[in-house]
């Protein structure tokens, strides 16, 4: 008991909580499950997408190029809807996510093989594959009108009460949880992070495992490309422009180290949601809409100052006394 | 060489003569791109030669190697600023606010590169005092600056500056000589001098290269770094005052994305993202790099979002090309 | 020398490993027997590590060959030389610092479900019962690695090495962060190894501990094998020739100078988690030799005398004025200086030029008033305090990265003497470097103490402390544990017993 009293992530649900209730006091309702449903719904697309970021971050890599990745992706399953309908819409999902994937990969690769900061990378992809969304789409808008029924529809189907993008969240988080906690994959990936010497010595191939966690990236974002294009009815080069920052953002609140190695499922989860909290409730309690972006800015300097302050260590233990006396 | 004595061994200073190294140096080869598209770009398009549209196309990259400068020293010092766009919304914002108080021309001025010079101190405080990474404090106070104008403007806008507010953005200096222009290559000589020939750019270098090391030979290091994310705030500041005069108006959304921008530039003129060499030579060549292409797509009306792809390929092509070539030189070894 | 029958169970034959500039292996062999120690022997820098970095597969070697049970194996990565049986327990601690005990242990070959996931119980279950067997059932597998002391970790990594069925058990200086008592565990645990038939590779150069645990032994010097044998068939002093290579009696180029007055003197100096207590003063002319063992604290008080951490009580004053150093820069203007023990880390700056690295802190004297670099000024400074230390290097703008490890320890001086210091500090001063550099650093060392400096010695190695030191001060688990004046009569086992803190000659 002692032990979740000291984790981030406790602490982290216990402020999304109270602001639910902040809010419910203000705004009675606010706090009814469809209400709740809702925002998790609202909220699915930047959890997944943080879960991928979150893979990335561990291996001490950044994903920048993910909101652009989503937007081709996006446009490349809108433009696949619109030139054939019958194309049934689970072979587009596969289609997004291995369009995704193969991006990902392309950053993966370059990072891996080349050994060009992964930064860069995915600054210089961020450019480029929004820039290839306006040649494919010759500039063009897809909207509603082109997109088939059933593309706008399978994110919005619902099951057991909720709609299929929030069991896509579900699904997804709970096989990313299973991956990350009992594959060596995802220990790999925590491994790398921590310790790149000691993973060489234990057999891990440091630089492998960082091409595979950016292609995790990549798959999720290009899913993502899908889901928001089906669900906001837009395929366009606009899409999610800037959202590389707020999906950063999220596994930051999430207490996930940008030094890699440190980070949970859970935390990349609860950060999603408190943005999603906050980008809900502001509106609901009278304040503009407008403040939301300075209160997730304020939320990323005090995440950042948390979390450094629970590192900081006071040199090495060398006196005897000292040890039995703390 | 009298002083040595004849048995002790002499050391030169080095082997390669300084011309030779500079020849063969990222700027050199960068001058050779930049010269590539200035005559491609006088091929394309029969305007492109005249003088007016020459000085036409220095407006669309001044502003942001203005900020490249600095920027290029804090990443040398292995520290970034992704604020700076969000600390030029927030200065154009507090210049607009001020204007609804009736400050006039020189008040504006101040008070925009003083919020600059602000932010930069803001983050430098965050970075160096609370030990926090530069990249993820400046993701937070890119949101920070940016949302505090989204909270002053919401969709609103402040228009109306004083006419001779305009100068800075607008005016020339001499003939079609902008005065951004000249402020531009003022600051990069300023800047080329800070870095290349003083002990506090020589320290930047050994920061970036070893941190560890400088402090213990004695270098300040967080009192350099501070200074430098001060600088960084500065020149947005002044980046800032240049932009709203140009644009005669300041929405909360301007100059959105330009942090990309801007570390895109620094990094293509040669300054390792891992901090510890770069030069201010290159950063000012890639900045008339990125305005050639800018400039002339538009002037063949390719849309910009296209252009962006160029220089997003550039920015991977001139880094990956060196390693490509070391690799397969090692592999021929 | 006469062999016993039994095969060996690995062979290493004309192993050459060259680095760029360095040439770590030349033509090296090494035999390993089943149920049997073999010791590693050879100075700091003489190609050991090296050695097991190639047997594990993290380094290739560049000629030679490896062979398994008679047959030639080639070992690309860290996993092939798993498979094959080969594991090591490293000198410097490589585990995961922010997971935990057990999977520390199990990392890159947990046991699985049958879904092919990790299967954590078993894990813990294993590693509970492992760490058992060593004699480490204190430390719950669940436990976060951060959390444990030094010793415990390394207990851990002993964990690590046997959790996988080896033949061969290579262990890289294991007992140096260990008390006397966690050695003893430690051997009884080899004795164990030993039994169950295990070849096993023991690095040290304790040669108590040598001769306690070994079999057989094999000395390497400068990347070469000069010797091997049984243990039994050999005397402590041939071991020791085949080390140094010459003499027994190792020729420190000490010269007596007269000790001049109190230059710098330390009281009451306390740090909340690294030392208490520490009183001692230092002389003009006088080396003061700071012996312990590793992780005594030694380091950490020089660190702090320069100004890196902030003690918490205590003064410090030199030539008798209380001296307030709020960082190095202030114990640099005092004429403090300090020469690191983590050269790469924290001495030189690799891929900065050396007349770079030489001038950085005297770049106040060789720019002008207003700070412009005057760069002839600085090649000349950089020129003349290179030429004084004798530095081999092709030219100035060199990186400094690109020398060896001796000559970049020269330009670390270099560096300092170029500040005109009154104190100079050097921990570990030859720590990894070549015989004729070692030899170059300790005349240098006399030389300046010659010339009225005061210099405080950090060093492991006895015959050095015993062989530059004029007085000897030595630290225990952050402490002083005793001073001692270096005369003909000091005996080497006085210092190793006031450092181990072993009272009588018991044990």
């Amino acid at each position: 008991m002692k032990g979740i009293l000291r984790t981030r992530e406790f602490w982290l649900a216990v402020i999304v909580v109270a602001m639910i209730a902040a809010t419910n006091f203000r705004s009675p309702g606010f706090a009814s499950p469809a209400n709740l449903a809702g925002i998790f719904n609202d909220t699915a697309m930047l959890m997944i997408l943080a879960l991928g970021q979150m893979a990335v971050i561990l291996t001490r890599s950044i994903d920048l190029s993910m909101a652009s990745n989503l937007a081709l992706t996006g446009m490349i399953v809108a433009l696949i809807n619109a030139a054939y309908p019958a194309i049934p819409v689970p072979v587009l999902m596969v289609i997004a996510a291995l369009c995704g994937l193969l991006l990902g990969a392309f950053n993966g690769a370059l990072v891996w093989l080349l050994g060009i900061p992964a930064i860069v990378v995915t600054l210089g992809t961020l450019t480029i594959f929004r820039g290839i969304i306006f040649l494919i789409a010759g500039g063009k808008w897809v909207n509603a009108d082109a997109m088939s029924t059933g593309f706008v529809q399978y994110t919005r189907i619902e099951v057991l009460g909720l709609p299929l993008l929030t069991w896509y969240a579900i699904v997804i988080a709970a096989a990313f949880f299973v991956m990350m906690t009992r594959t060596s994959l995802g220990r790999a990936i925590y491994a790398v992070g921590i310790n790149p010497t000691a993973s060489v010595y234990a057999g891990i191939d440091v630089g492998r495992t960082t091409f595979l966690a950016f292609c995790i990236s990549g798959m999720l974002a290009g899913f993502c490309g899908y889901l928001w294009v089906s669900r906001y009815v837009i395929g366009s080069v606009e899409v999610a422009k800037g959202y590389e920052l707020t999906i950063v953002a999220a596994c930051v609140i999430g207490g996930i180290s940008i030094a890699g190695g440190v980070g949970t499922v859970a935390g990349a989860l609860l950060g999603a949601l408190f943005l999603g909290v906050i980008n809900v409730a502001l509106p609901v309690i009278n304040i503009s809409p407008f403040w939301q972006m300075a209160i997730s800015g304020a939320a990323i300097i005090l995440a950042v100052a948390l979390n450094a302050r629970g590192d900081k260590r006071g040199g090495r233990l060398i006196l005897r006394q000292t040890e039995t006396a703390s | 060489m009298t002083d040595v004595t004849p048995e002790a061994r002499h050391i030169p200073d080095r082997l390669d003569s300084p011309l030779r190294a500079a020849i063969l140096s990222w700027p050199a080869l960068l001058l050779v791109v930049a010269v590539g598209l200035f005559v491609a770009n006088s091929f394309l398009s029969p305007y492109f030669l005249s003088p007016w549209s020459l000085s036409d196309a220095t407006f669309n990259f001044t502003e942001k190697a203005i900020i490249a400068l600095a920027m290029a020293l804090l990443i040398i010092s292995g520290e970034i600023d992704l604020s700076v766009a969000a600390i030029i919304a927030l200065a154009s914002t507090m210049m607009g606010l001020a204007l609804q108080f009736g400050v006039g021309t020189p008040g504006l001025v101040v008070i925009g590169i003083l919020t600059g010079l602000f932010c930069g101190m803001f983050n430098g405080f965050l970075v160096t005092r609370l030990g926090l990474p530069s990249i993820v404090v400046t993701i937070g106070t890119m949101s920070f600056f940016r949302g505090i104008s989204f909270i002053v403007l919401g969709d609103q806008a402040f228009k109306g500056y004083p006419p001779a507010f305009g100068f800075f953005g607008q005016g020339y200096v001499w003939w079609v000589v902008s005065f951004e222009f000249v402020l531009f290559l003022v600051c990069a000589v300023l800047f080329y001098v800070l870095l290349h020939r003083t002990n506090f750019g020589r320290h930047v270098f050994v920061i970036g290269n070893n941190p560890m090391a400088a402090r213990f030979s004695g270098v300040r290091v967080e009192r350099v770094k501070f200074i430098l994310f001060c600088l960084t705030g500065l020149m947005s500041g002044i980046a800032a005052v240049l932009l709203t005069s140009r644009l005669a108006s300041t929405r909360p959304s301007i100059a959105l994305g330009w942090e990309l921008e801007v570390v895109t530039m620094v990094v293509l003129g040669g300054v390792s993202i891992l901090g510890g060499s770069g030069s201010i030579p290159g950063v000012v060549i890639a900045a008339f790099i990125m305005g050639l292409v800018t400039f002339g797509l538009g002037l063949l009306n390719v849309p910009g979002i296209v252009m962006s792809i160029f220089i997003g390929a550039l920015l991977i092509f001139v880094i990956a090309l060196p390693i490509v070539f070391r690799m397969i030189r090692e592999r021929r070894a | 020398m006469t062999l016993p029958m039994s095969k060996p169970i690995i062979t290493l034959s004309g192993i050459t490993k060259t680095f760029p500039g360095v040439r770590a292996l030349h033509k090296v062999a090494l035999e390993l027997y089943p149920g049997e120690v073999t010791a590693l022997i050879g100075e700091n820098g003489a190609g050991k590590s090296t050695l097991v970095k190639t047997m594990t597969g993290i380094y290739q070697p560049d000629e030679g060959e490896i062979a398994v049970n008679g047959e030639a194996v080639s070992l690309p990565s860290p996993h092939a030389a798993f498979q094959r049986g080969i594991t090591a327990i490293h000198q410097e601690t490589v585990l995961f610092d922010e997971m935990s005990v057990a999977e520390n242990i199990f990392l890159g070959h947990a046991p699985k479900t049958r879904f092919k996931t990790v299967d954590w119980r078993a894990m813990r279950d294993k590693a509970r019962e492992l760490l058992g067997e060593i004699g480490a059932g204190h430390i719950a597998p669940d436990e976060r690695l951060k959390d444990l002391s030094i010793a415990n970790k390394h207990l851990v990594a002993v964990a690590r090495a046997l959790s996988v069925d080896a033949d061969i058990v290579i262990m890289d200086e294991p007992t140096a962060a260990l008390s006397f008592k966690e050695i003893q565990d430690l051997f009884d645990l080899i004795d164990l190894l030993k039994k169950n038939g295990k070849a096993i590779l023991f690095i040290s150069h304790k040669f108590d501990e040598i001769y306690r645990i070994a079999d057989r032994y094999t000395v390497f010097r400068d990347g070469e094998m000069v010797g091997k044998g049984l243990i039994s068939d050999t005397s402590q002093d041939e071991i020791v020739r085949l080390m140094v290579g010459r003499s027994v009696d190792q020729v420190f180029p000490k010269t007596q100078v007269a000790i001049g007055e109190e230059i710098l003197k330390v009281s009451g100096y306390c740090h909340p988690t690294e030392f208490a207590d520490i009183d001692f003063s230092l002389h003009k002319g006088e080396i003061l030799g700071f012996y312990g063992l590793v992780g005594a604290g030694r380091s950490e008080v020089m660190q702090a005398l320069f100004g890196i951490t902030r003690p918490s009580k205590g003064a410090v004053r030199i030539s008798g004025e209380v001296a307030i150093i709020r960082g190095p820069a202030d114990a640099i203007e005092k004429g403090i200086v300090y020469v690191p023990e983590e050269r790469g880390k924290q001495g030189v700056v690799t891929d900065l030029p050396i007349v770079q690295n030489i001038s950085l802190p005297s770049l106040d004297r060789t720019s002008n008033r207003r700070g412009f670099l005057r760069l002839v000024e600085e090649f000349a400074l950089a020129r003349e305090y290179a030429t004084r230390l004798d530095l081999r290097a092709a030219s100035l703008s060199q990186h400094a990265g690109t020398l060896s490890g001796g000559n970049q320890q020269k330009v670390v001086i270099a560096k300092w003497l170029a500040t005109q210091p009154r104190v100079i500090i050097l921990d570990e001063p030859t720590k990894g470097i070549d015989i004729g550099s070692k030899a170059a650093v300790h005349a240098f060392m006399s030389e300046l103490a010659a010339q009225g400096l005061a210099v405080i010695m950090i060093s492991s190695e006895l015959p050095e402390i015993m062989g530059m030191s004029d007085r000897i001060v030595v630290m225990r688990e952050g402490r002083i544990a005793t001073v001692l004046d270096n005369n003909d009569d000091l005996k080497a086992e006085v210092l190793v017993r006031a450092a181990a803190g072993i009272t009588e000659k018991a044990a």
